[in-house]
């Protein structure tokens, strides 16, 4: 509750922000269906063009059992970003319940061709090969919720994710190193402000697609692919780093460490989260 | 404004500076090396701007001062400037070999002067 709470005031703070994206899925999974479903709505309304936000809508619908209804929006989400591997999930869930297997099966090797190393793509094309009869019948896919979670695996499910040891050993591995992927789901690290307040899920919400306008903005300039993105402010340093081409890696530290250390500790978190990533 | 942005594109290395509106990305002035698409790189410097500040000031650090972008044949370096350091973009594009301490005074400098 605390996390919806954090997420809710952040919301509120900033209408505008893509914090509904991680609110409306705390929602979600608390099984808190109706109040999921405004928080998606109204970011839709903010956001129409959005993939993410279809997205959440369309799995909340899929929770509340309204297939037709989330077929339309994963299918949008599509429309939108033909390479939204949640989206191509969800219609692979969505085509699974129906028993059309050979739609599933096609939505679920498009998404593997975007995320070759999902591994919840092959355990999904696994289990229709292994002849899958019908959804009812399927452990892995028993009802809307827990079958959208195994097959269509929601973009926001950090659970099997080994967080903690991405950075193990590494300095502020728990305070001022996060990594996340191209929407903004957090896969290892943490970051605290000043405070001491864990400000994780707020600042992956912001940084939800730089890496993919960092590398539009350097191909538009003809500068060829970014290597990282280094800032001031006004009481601490940011580095920006890619460790895959979507993933993204952030290192903060308090104003007196020069932006040159800052990126050779990124170089370091950077291979540890490379390797990290590779596991998976 | 112009005069501003000439300072700018006088230390060696860089391709041209432009004021970029923050908010919706437009320019309001450049000196641009042909072949650089002036919009197109003010809607994206401004996106991405807006998005590192937001992170930024959520993440306890505050405003961004100065960032730069580190590429493979060159770098984008932008100074936030005006009314809370929030309403315009001082922008420079240059080469990989240029002097970043350099550019980044020459930045401050044309945002200290209220460009």
């Amino acid at each position: 509750m605390d996390e919806i709470r954090a997420l809710s005031a952040q919301l509120a703070q900033d209408p505008q922000s893509l914090v509904f994206l991680r609110l409306g899925e705390a929602l979600r999974r608390k099984g808190q269906l109706d109040a999921a479903l405004r928080v998606a709505t109204n970011g839709l309304e903010r956001h129409p063009h959005l993939a993410d936000a279809h997205d959440l809508y369309a799995r909340i619908l899929t929770d509340k059992h309204d297939y037709e209804k989330a077929f339309d929006e994963w299918d949008m989400a599509v429309r939108i970003a033909p390479h939204h591997t949640g989206a191509l999930k969800g219609l692979a869930f969505l085509y699974f319940k129906i028993g059309d297997l050979q739609q599933a099966e096609a939505h679920l090797a498009a998404a593997k061709r975007v995320e070759p190393d999902d591994p919840t793509i092959d355990q999904a094309i696994e289990m229709m090969r292994g002849g899958a009869k019908g959804p009812a019948e399927q452990p892995a896919a028993p009802s809307p919720p827990s079958g959208a979670a195994s097959i269509a695996a929601p973009a926001a499910a950090t659970g099997g994710l080994d967080e903690a040891r991405v950075f193990a050993g590494l300095e502020g591995a728990n305070e001022g190193l996060l990594l996340i992927d191209g929407s903004g789901r957090v896969l290892g690290g943490a970051l605290k402000d000043g405070g001491g307040t864990d400000v994780t899920d707020a600042v992956a919400a912001y940084l939800a697609g730089v890496s993919q306008e960092a590398a539009r903005t350097a191909k538009l300039l003809g500068l060829g692919a970014w290597n990282g993105l280094s800032a001031e402010g006004q009481h601490g340093n940011v580095h920006l780093a890619h460790p895959t081409p979507d993933a993204l890696l952030l290192v903060v530290r308090e104003r007196g460490i020069p932006l040159g250390r800052l990126a050779i500790l990124a170089q370091r978190a950077t291979l540890m989260a490379r390797r990290w990533l590779e596991r998976q | 404004m112009s005069a501003a942005l000439d300072l700018i594109t006088r230390v060696r290395g860089v391709r041209g500076a432009m004021l970029v509106s923050a908010e919706d990305g437009l320019v309001v002035a450049e000196q641009l090396m042909e072949g650089i698409k002036g919009s197109a790189v003010a809607a994206l410097a401004a996106s991405l701007a807006g998005r590192l500040r937001r992170a930024m000031e959520a993440s306890g650090t505050g405003r961004s001062v100065f960032w730069h972008l580190q590429a493979e044949q060159g770098a984008l370096l932008v100074v936030p400037s005006g009314e809370e350091s929030g309403n315009l973009l001082v922008v420079a594009v240059a080469e990989p070999d240029v002097n970043i301490g350099l550019v980044r005074l020459e930045l401050l400098r044309a945002a200290e002067a209220g460009t």
